[in-house]
């Protein structure tokens, strides 16, 4: 496997060119135009809040194949505040910026795999996935 | 700074994203678009977002935002040419973009704006 490609989220700028990438890697692995446009918008969301909630970070995009299937992996990583309550930080309508509070739960439904780590004062890792 | 350009044609104004709009970019739009309707009592806007290949929440808000302000400002907007991947993909963020009407394309947009204004088909201005 390649080393995943590291993008790093210190400016609004950062998060139109995560979603840029993650644009020509799905195109690449020539997923439909549909999956590319959930698979970018879910990257979009969670670029923004690693760079608003997480206080900046990091994307790390990596091309998987498992087996016959191959698929598209992109991490975030921020050092930011953490998120105390998970559960909660899911569910539509949640904010504490100002967004419209579905990054999460709406990043996770336009993916096939969302996994979620988050320690209070060392930071949040987000995962996502979407097979070809 | 970065701006994308907003047209006036007889009583209303029309906007065609082309750009990969950050956060501050589409913050701009919102503002801009606010103060020319108060300037130049527009009754209108049209948005067209047929070159836009993602509408995520922030640009969502901002699309609502726009349609808020205006409405309270006595105009109507019709967002117009959304790609049928980005609707697909709105639909399952959660965004419904409540309170925006919308259109296939620009001519639609237009007689939709007309009628909501109450004209002919044909009057303009």
């Amino acid at each position: 496997m390649a080393e995943p490609e590291v993008i790093p989220i210190v400016a609004e700028a950062d998060v139109v060119h995560v979603r840029q990438r993650v644009r020509a890697r799905a195109t690449e692995l020539r997923f439909s135009l549909v999956d590319q446009t959930k698979m970018v918008t879910a990257a979009s969301e969670l670029a923004r809040n690693a760079l608003t909630y997480g206080g900046g970070g990091r994307a790390e995009i990596e091309v998987l194949a498992s087996g016959m299937k191959r698929g598209l992996r992109v991490v975030f990583i921020d050092q930011g505040p953490g998120i105390p309550n998970i559960a909660e930080a899911m569910r539509d309508g949640f904010t504490t910026g100002n967004g419209l509070g579905l990054g999460l739960g709406g990043a996770k439904r336009l993916v096939n795999e969302f996994e979620i780590e988050s320690i209070v004062g060392r930071g949040t890792r987000i995962a996502i996935t979407r097979w070809v | 700074m970065e701006r994308i350009p907003i047209l006036k044609m007889g009583r209303f104004l029309l906007v065609t994203i082309q750009v990969d709009m950050d956060d501050r970019l589409a913050d701009t739009l919102q503002n801009d678009l606010t103060s020319r309707i108060a300037q130049t009592g527009a009754r209108g806007v049209l948005i067209d977002i047929s070159s836009v290949d993602l509408v995520d929440s922030f640009i969502g808000r901002m699309l609502a935002n726009v349609a808020a302000m205006a409405r309270v400002l006595d105009a109507e907007t019709v967002v117009v040419g959304m790609r049928p991947a980005v609707a697909i993909t709105l639909v399952e963020l959660g965004l419904s973009l409540p309170g925006i009407r919308t259109a296939l394309n620009v001519d639609r947009g237009m007689m939709l704006l007309r009628q909501a204004l109450g004209d002919s088909p044909d009057t303009d201005g």
